[in-house]
């Protein structure tokens, strides 16, 4: 690369009270190059960011573009020297056109008379160069994920942006939508744009970047080239110890626990057949969207099925409630921690034992003594850091609240965990501490129903393998037989339309 | 400059806002005081001895507490529940004129420990009934109950001036638009002899306190507030989410019913439409300055009721305005939001 760097950091320290979350980081960012910077949750990676663009003040150190400092703390200033940042949440208004999102802030106030239609043209020229197609004229809020964060790129570009900040981009896409990101990526870094992206997943690293700086612990801790590197090295440097996820043994698979028959769920699922196994792991792959959510929601007892037949235990099942399942001993993991697993202001024994109350209440007085108990024992049995009974849950990071999740449903002993994805957003420590659960529960006879859609996950979890695509299930494939080509083509919803498939295995 | 969030709510902070906020408002209602053109000092020394420092002031600010209270839980625990209950004056009102339709006429020749916890009841199940209105309007079409329950206080205050112009007239009142009255078996005790200080404080005090253990140790309690901070979650974890909302408006609707029960059978005897000086509206603003704490509503309706009778005789005194407890009273809201605020978020440069 040339000798000039785009962009400088130098010796950039920031102290949170008793925190060290960024000690003395530099690096250089070449013109043309895309950066990955890897690292756990809190290893600095978003504070370093936020500095770079202004939202902080550093302690201590300097941030250059092009040779010359930016005032530190001052976003404007960083925008107007060409740097660009798409964030985790987006920051864009749904109600207004793409358009209009993308030339909020680059008019002055005072100005009478909008120049839109040669903002048009530009945006236009924009999307074309870089291949980002997109409507201008489409309301925000009608647009995929993956589209508004094209918006996102595409506001940033129009600002004449040179250097371009990711905040791990791909946590809210679907693997297709990510593929094409790192495609526009090249295209971007092609045209001389050079580029950051954050990440603590390692494929996309590998898959993306030409250069990994590592972070941990707020320090720089490894740089590598993309090309001398490996995974395994990458996850060794990110952790600071080797993590290695855990593997399946064999199943000794037990009778049926639960089964669907040629079930409806409205239009939502047509006509799947499934059935769960005492003491092995069914995996429910597919892209996002196609069902996924419905499935969590039958099985978790928050939505009944409209038609064929669901057997509990060897008995048909006509009206199914949260307290029914929970009380027949099924777990369930929610697939959206945040929204449905855990309530943030709420205590962690109030969330430890509110979908079981019952056991934890007489005469409709709670027991506190008992609950705290339960949540003690939770926080003590699944390593859940950060946090005492009677703490808010909102102080938990993901990996932990996830702990505290599986937890209350493991503590019991259910006979049948429902897991949606429930690695999703986790680092790599959290994923092989919740596989290594997973993996627990089923050998002690647990049947475990696994809905991911990570491909990686799947396979290393589960005994055998279903499909969801547009509401309805493939038949089932040992997990031996699959191969990547195989539930490729199973995912794209390319098997025999024949239900009695099903029950084949 | 920005907002930082606390990790954790320091207690000093939490019992030092409500002081830090009450000052702030006096202070800047001083500067009012002063532009009125008169002596600061002596104001604020009028509006205290005028509350507390006679025996008539004193009951008088008790007195004026004790719809405040329960208007106050009524806001209070519908708020923790994100039911907005903005219809406590409706509420209040069609409680009150319940009591005034049944007491003398139904329960007519009942004993006094019959009636008049029996018109308490009627009064509570009036208010119940007038916010399930509106919460079933959201429940089965979500209709925002904001507005529903707010345009039902309108709706209730135009049918009591009917009722006791028509039906529920006394005839014996020459003509003044009054309603026939409770009579004397179903008046409240009073609790002090020849003051309007009557049992109700008591009653209200216990409801609080009721209303405390309800939240915090009771199923129904935690069902209600993860309902409210998130009702997705809270379905996910099985609670029923209508039948919380609908004990959450019985509970709320029946508090202020009870208010206006209580107020009917403490002070006045019978139901004019000016029972109440906007005790419905002002339980909203006693809820948040108590920021939703059931005890804290107490020493918030204490606070709101010594500043209107407080302001009042100072105003008397001084000649100037009585407007200016209205000022103070609706400062002291913004200023205790900025301070609740500050308790959970910090300045950060």
């Amino acid at each position: 690369m040339t000798a000039h760097p785009v962009l400088r950091l130098s010796g950039i320290t920031k102290r949170f009270g008793t925190t060290l979350a960024n000690d003395a980081i530099s690096i250089d960012l070449a013109p043309g190059e895309v950066l990955a910077l890897l690292g756990e949750n809190g290893a600095g990676k978003t504070t370093l960011m936020s500095i770079l663009f202004g939202h902080y003040t550093p302690d201590a150190g300097t941030v250059e573009v092009a040779g010359a400092q930016l005032p530190p703390g001052k976003p404007r200033a960083a925008i107007r020297a060409g740097v660009g940042m798409v964030h985790q949440h987006f920051s864009l208004a749904a109600n207004l056109t793409v358009l209009d999102n993308v030339m909020t802030g680059t008019e002055s106030l005072w100005q009478l008379k909008s120049s839109t239609s040669k903002a048009r043209r530009e945006l236009l020229s924009i999307a074309e160069r870089f291949g980002l197609k997109v409507n201008p004229d489409t309301r925000v809020g009608d647009l995929s994920v993956g589209e508004q964060q094209r918006v996102e790129i595409l506001k940033a570009l129009y600002n004449d942006a040179k250097i371009l900040i990711l905040d791990e981009p791909t946590a809210v896409l679907t693997n297709i939508e990510a593929e094409t990101l790192f495609a526009t990526l090249r295209v971007m870094a092609q045209n001389g744009l050079s580029l950051i992206f954050i990440s603590h997943k390692l494929n996309e690293v590998m898959a993306a970047a030409d250069r990994v700086v590592v972070l941990r612990g707020g320090k720089v801790v490894a740089e590598r080239l993309a090309a001398a590197t490996s995974r395994a090295e990458l996850a060794e440097l990110m952790v600071g110890r080797r993590v290695a996820r855990p593997v399946r043994e064999a199943a000794t698979s037990g009778p049926i626990l639960l089964e669907a028959i040629n079930l409806d769920v409205g239009r939502r699922l047509s006509g799947i057949n499934f059935a769960v196994r005492a003491g092995e792991t069914l995996g429910i792959i597919g892209v996002s969207g196609n069902g996924q959510t419905a499935l969590g929601h039958l099985v978790s007892g928050l939505v009944q099925h409209s038609g064929g037949e669901l057997r509990l235990f060897d008995h048909a099942v006509n009206q199914t409630s949260v307290r029914a399942l929970i009380e027949a001993g099924i777990g369930r993991i929610p697939e959206d921690r945040n929204a449905e697993g855990a309530i943030g202001e709420m205590a962690i024994w109030e969330n430890a034992v509110l979908e079981r109350i019952w056991e934890f209440s007489r005469h409709g007085l709670v027991d506190r003594r008992a609950a705290r108990q339960f949540a003690a024992q939770i926080i003590e049995g699944f390593d859940v850091r950060g946090g005492t009974p009677d703490s808010r849950t909102r102080l938990l990071s993901g990996g932990n609240m996830q702990k505290l999740i599986l937890g209350r449903n493991l503590q019991s002993r259910p006979r049948i965990l429902i897991a949606a994805q429930p690695t999703r957003g986790l680092d790599e420590g959290a994923i092989a501490a919740v596989h290594t659960r997973i993996l627990e529960a089923r050998r002690a006879g647990t049947g475990v129903l696994l809905i991911s859609e990570d491909l990686d996950e799947v396979v290393s979890l589960a005994d055998r393998i279903q499909a969801i695509v547009k509401g309805r299930l493939s038949p089932p494939v040992p997990a031996e037989q699959a191969d990547a080509r195989m539930l490729g083509l199973m995912m794209a919803g390319d098997w025999p339309q024949d239900g009695t498939l099903a029950h084949a295995s | 400059m920005r907002l930082e969030r606390r990790a954790h709510r320091p207690l000093v902070l939490v019992l030092l806002a409500p002081v830090i906020a009450i000052v702030t408002a006096l202070a800047i209602s001083g500067v009012l005081i002063a532009i009125a053109g008169a002596p600061v000092l002596e104001a604020y020394r009028l509006i205290i001895t005028g509350a507390f420092g006679t025996r008539l002031g004193f009951t008088e600010t008790l007195t004026r507490a004790t719809p405040l209270m329960l208007t106050g839980l009524a806001a209070a625990v519908a708020f923790r529940a994100r039911v907005w209950n903005i219809g406590a004056e409706g509420q209040f009102y069609l409680g009150a004129i319940a009591v005034a339709a049944v007491a003398a006429t139904v329960f007519s020749g009942w004993p006094p420990y019959l009636l008049i916890p029996s018109s308490l009841m009627v009064g509570a199940i009036a208010g119940m009934v007038t916010l399930l209105v509106p919460l079933g309007l959201r429940l089965r079409f979500g209709v925002d109950e904001v507005v529903t329950s707010l345009l039902i206080n309108f709706v209730v205050v135009l049918f009591v001036s009917m009722m006791i112009e028509g039906p529920l007239k006394d005839p014996l009142a020459f003509g003044w638009p009054q309603s026939i009255p409770v009579g004397a078996d179903a008046m409240l005790p009073k609790l002090i002899d020849r003051t309007r200080l009557h049992i109700g404080l008591l009653i209200a005090i216990v409801v609080a306190v009721l209303v405390y253990f309800l939240q915090s140790r009771t199923v129904f309690g935690m069902q209600s507030r993860a309902a409210g901070l998130s009702p997705t979650a809270a379905t996910f974890a099985g609670v029923p989410l209508a039948k919380t909302l609908i004990k959450v408006a019985c509970l709320s609707g029946g508090l202020a019913g009870l208010a206006g029960a209580i107020e009917v059978t403490g002070v006045k005897g019978y139901v004019t439409t000016d029972l109440s000086p906007g005790y419905g509206y002002s339980g909203i603003i006693v809820a948040m300055l108590a920021n939703l704490h059931p005890i804290g509503v107490i020493a918030a309706a204490l606070f709101t009721a010594a500043m209107f009778v407080g302001a009042d005789s100072m105003g008397r005194a001084l000649g100037i305005p009585s407007y200016i407890a209205d000022v103070t009273v609706s400062l002291s809201l913004l200023t205790m939001l900025v301070s609740i605020f500050f308790t959970q978020y910090r300045i950060r440069r």
